[in-house]
C-alpha cells in the first residue's frame, strides 16, 4: 500500500499552481485560461489520486499570476481548484476560484434561437445557480446547465 | 443619457406599470395629444404582425409623430446579411425611439445595448413581448375595477405561450390565484410554478376548460402556436383541445371577461363574439392607448 504521497509533478520557483482541478475538465481548463497559446513553461499532470475529487489534474505555470476575473473563469468546470501563488519556492497565497458575477465568451448558449448563435455577438452569461453552476442568458433569458457546457 | 429601453416585463418596476397604466387611462379619455410632434419613430419587424405594429404606428400617428420602418426582413439590407448591430445603428441615427419585432431571441437586449436611441421589444421570437403584458394588464384593471385578489384562469398554450408567461410574472405584485388549463404536453412549465411557490401564490391545474369559468374573474385564451412546434404532427393533435364555445359562459360572473392575445384561430368560437364577456377586440383597442403610454413615458413626456 502506498505509505508516501509523492508530488508528481516538479515545483517551480515562481509562479502559479493550480491544484484540485477534476481529472476531466483539465483540457477545459487549459483552454479557458489560453494557456495553449501561452509562452510560459508550463507542467501539468492527470488523474493524479486526491482524497477530495477521485482523480485530479494539477497545472503549474511558472512567472505567471493571473488577475481574479481571469482565474475565477475555471469556476465554471473547476469550482474545487485551489490556486497556490509562488514565490521563491514558497506558496506566499493561497485562494480559492469564485463563481463570477457574469460571464462572457467561453459558453455557448444553449438556445439555438439565442442571438449570440445567430449573429456577431458575444455571450453573456449572468449567474442562475452558483451551487448548480448554471448559466442564465444575459440576451435571450434561457438557462444553460453545466449538463449542457459546450466551449466556444 | 438615453432613456431607458423596454426590453423585459422585468424591467420596469410596479410602481412603473403602475404609472404606465395610468397614462394609458388618460389617453383613452383624449387620445388625441401632439406629443410627438416633430418625433420619428422606426418600425422595424422582421416577422409578421397585425395588431402590434399597427397599433403602435396608430399611436405615434394620433400623437402627431412619424412612422419609418419595415415590416419583413426580406425588403431590408438583412437579406444581405447586414448584422443587427449595422442595422440598429443606422436605424438609431434616422429616428428617435426604435420599436422591434425579431424571431431572434435575445435581439432587443441586444439592440438597446447598441442603440443610442430607446427600444421597445415588440416580440423577440419565444422569449418576451413587454407590450402586451402592460395591454393585458389595463385591460384586466380596466374590466376589473383592479388588479389585486383576482382569480386567472390560463388556457391553451401555456409552455410556449409568452403571453401567458409575461402575463403570470407581471400579476405575481398583485396577489392572484391562477388557474391553468392546458393539455398535458402544454402545461406551464416548471421554472414558473416553482417561482410562484417561492411567492406563496396559489395555482391550480386542470385539463377540463367548462368547469372552471365559473369563478372566474379574467378568462386568458391561448391560441396554439403552429409556428412553435417542430413537429407539424404532434400540432394537429392538440390544436382543437380547447375550445371556448359561448354555452360554456352561462353561469359566470357577470364581472368575467373573456381576453385573447389574438389572432385567434379557432379556440374561441365566433358565437361567443357578441356576448358581452368577450372582451378580446375591446382588448386589442387597449393596445394603442397602453403604447402611447408606453412611448411618452419612455421619452420622457409623460412623468
Amino acid at each position: 500500500m502506498k505509505q508516501q504521497k509523492q508530488l508528481s509533478v516538479s515545483a517551480i520557483e515562481n509562479g502559479t499552481v493550480i491544484d484540485h482541478i477534476p481529472a476531466q475538465s483539465l483540457f477545459n481548463v487549459i483552454n479557458i485560461l489560453g494557456l495553449d497559446h501561452c509562452s510560459n513553461q508550463i507542467t501539468f499532470g492527470t488523474n493524479l489520486d486526491s482524497k477530495l475529487l477521485g482523480k485530479k489534474a494539477i497545472v503549474k505555470i511558472a512567472d505567471k499570476y493571473f488577475e481574479n476575473a481571469d482565474i475565477n473563469k475555471i469556476s465554471l468546470v473547476a469550482p474545487t481548484a485551489k490556486l497556490n501563488i509562488i514565490k521563491n519556492y514558497e506558496v506566499v497565497e493561497k485562494k480559492e476560484v469564485e463563481l463570477p458575477q457574469m460571464v462572457e465568451g467561453i459558453i455557448r448558449c444553449v438556445n439555438p434561437k439565442c442571438i449570440t448563435n445567430n449573429d456577431r455577438v458575444k455571450q453573456k452569461f449572468t449567474i442562475e445557480s452558483k451551487a448548480e453552476v448554471s448559466l442564465r442568458c444575459f440576451y435571450c433569458e434561457k438557462i444553460t446547465d453545466q449538463e449542457h457546457f459546450e466551449f466556444v | 443619457m438615453k432613456s431607458k429601453s423596454l426590453v423585459s416585463i422585468t424591467d420596469f418596476t410596479k410602481e412603473e406599470y403602475i404609472k404606465i397604466l395610468d397614462l394609458a387611462e388618460e389617453f383613452e379619455k383624449n387620445p388625441n395629444q401632439k406629443l410627438l410632434d416633430g418625433f420619428v419613430v422606426a418600425t422595424l419587424f422582421f416577422e409578421p404582425s397585425t395588431r402590434t405594429r399597427l397599433s403602435f404606428e396608430s399611436a405615434v400617428n394620433r400623437l402627431g409623430g412619424r412612422v419609418i420602418g419595415f415590416t419583413e426582413a426580406a425588403t431590408s439590407s438583412v437579406s444581405k446579411g447586414e448584422t443587427l448591430k449595422d442595422t440598429i445603428m443606422t436605424v438609431a441615427n434616422y429616428s428617435d425611439l426604435i420599436v422591434m419585432r425579431n424571431p431572434i431571441e435575445g435581439s432587443a437586449r441586444f439592440a438597446s445595448e447598441v442603440s443610442k436611441v430607446p427600444i421597445i421589444n415588440a416580440g423577440d421570437g419565444a422569449n418576451q413581448h413587454p407590450t402586451q403584458t402592460l395591454l393585458d394588464l389595463y385591460s384586466i384593471r380596466k374590466t376589473q375595477g383592479t388588479l389585486n385578489n383576482l382569480n386567472i384562469v390560463m388556457v391553451g398554450d401555456l409552455k410556449y405561450g409568452r403571453t401567458v408567461h409575461s402575463l403570470l410574472m407581471a400579476l405575481t405584485h398583485f396577489n392572484p390565484t391562477f388557474t391553468f388549463i392546458s393539455p398535458a404536453e402544454l402545461k406551464m412549465p416548471m421554472e414558473y410554478k416553482l417561482n410562484l411557490d417561492k411567492l406563496g401564490i396559489k395555482y391550480n391545474e386542470r385539463t377540463d376548460l367548462a368547469e372552471y369559468i365559473k369563478n372566474a374573474d379574467i378568462v386568458y385564451m391561448t391560441r396554439v402556436q403552429k409556428e412553435r412546434f417542430s413537429d407539424p404532427i404532434e400540432y394537429e393533435k392538440v390544436k382543437n383541445a380547447y375550445i371556448l364555445k359561448n354555452k360554456m359562459l352561462e353561469g359566470s360572473k357577470d364581472n368575467m371577461r373573456v381576453l385573447h392575445p389574438l389572432p385567434r384561430v379557432n379556440e374561441i368560437n365566433e358565437d361567443v363574439d357578441p356576448n358581452p364577456k368577450a372582451y378580446y377586440f375591446t382588448q386589442a383597442l387597449n393596445g394603442v392607448y397602453t403604447r402611447m403610454a408606453i412611448i411618452c413615458y419612455i421619452l420622457g413626456l409623460k412623468k
